[in-house]
């Protein structure tokens, strides 16, 4: 993973759009988030291989990055993003890792499930 | 002495802190260890620093990790059961308590070490000793294997009680401390020791006792 070079994630995302596509899409703030820390709140949450089609999708901000995918129906949403995986080239792998280096969100799209 | 071992947890790395000393301990006394570990972590949100992998990658790096890990601590027998990080307590609990009745049939163990239901902190703990729980439960009261528990919600002792089996791993540190290291992606072990070694006396100190309480089916 690198970090992320927006100019490729958008000439992916132009790519892989109007198709049908597999989505993983991640959030979490640990599993023992409030047991190391009380003040803090244990939540997570992820779609894995669901099935989507956007028909407009685009990367936005200056590091950490946001991604936005408009569908027929509704939209798909991702903020934090800062690493991507440079070497694919069919598939987007996506993910937004704090100053720890943990994961807190991953955005992934690809033609074949995960 | 028993003869056969099944340990059952939900992710790699689960076996470190708690286990990893016991079990080295019970196989140079000439047990057999089978780790049946129920999915490879492939949710864990540490992915080392720098970056070792990705959501797709992490799966297969796990499975590394938890071979090096077995290979430190002796454990002859790992299985990977298959099943997703964070879906245990979701999973069809027939099929749940099949595998782990299955392996019970096979292996015949004479003691399962698992997590303590309700006081392990992470859901698929909790799910992996219910099912563990609910399956010896099932079995008449002569034919119970020992089940021993891993236990570390807060204020779990306040209710349970002391843990009544405490295992002196000092002879077994090596081992213990190779399995923490084998987990490198999730891990920071440098960064734990901080400006200790392993070698230490305070660090061997806080490693060389393991605690499980042995579950009373009635």
């Amino acid at each position: 993973m690198q970090l992320i070079n927006p100019q490729m994630v958008q000439e992916l995302l132009d790519k892989l759009q109007d198709q049908d596509l597999y989505i993983h899409l991640e959030m979490t703030t640990g599993a023992y988030a409030s047991h190391e820390d009380e003040s803090k709140f244990t939540a997570s949450t992820f779609i894995k291989n669901g099935v989507v089609r956007y028909d407009h999708g685009s990367i936005a901000g200056f590091g950490p990055y946001r991604v936005g995918l408009k569908m027929e129906q509704g939209w798909i949403y991702a903020q934090g993003l800062t690493h991507v995986d440079e070497t694919e080239t069919e598939r987007l792998i996506m993910a937004g890792h704090d100053s720890d280096g943990k994961l807190v969100v991953a955005l992934q799209l690809s033609k074949e499930p995960f | 002495m028993e003869n056969h071992i099944l340990v059952v947890f939900p992710h790699p790395d689960d076996e470190s802190f708690g286990t990893s000393g016991t079990l080295a301990k019970r196989i140079h006394e000439g047990a057999q260890v089978t780790y049946a570990c129920l999915t490879l972590g492939e949710m864990a949100r540490n992915m080392g620093k720098p970056l070792m992998a990705n959501r797709v990658t992490l799966p297969e790096l796990r499975k590394k990790e938890l071979a090096e890990s077995a290979r430190s601590i002796g454990i002859q027998d790992v299985r990977m059961m298959g099943l997703h990080d964070k879906t245990i307590e979701f999973e069809d609990q027939d099929m749940l308590d099949g595998m782990i009745r299955d392996l019970i049939e096979e292996l015949k163990p004479s003691l399962i070490i698992t997590f303590y239901p309700g006081y392990s902190v992470h859901p698929d703990h909790d799910a992996t000793g219910a099912a563990v729980i609910r399956t010896v439960a099932s079995m008449p009261k002569g034919q119970r294997p020992v089940v021993n528990c891993v236990a570390f919600s807060k204020g779990c002792e306040k209710i349970l009680g002391k843990p009544d089996v405490l295992v002196d791993v000092k002879d077994f540190l090596t081992n213990k401390f190779g399995s923490i290291r084998a987990h490198s992606s999730q891990f920071r072990w440098k960064d734990m020791l901080g400006n200790y070694s392993e070698n230490d006396e305070m660090v061997k100190s806080r490693f060389n006792t393991e605690r499980f309480w042995t579950y009373h089916f009635e």
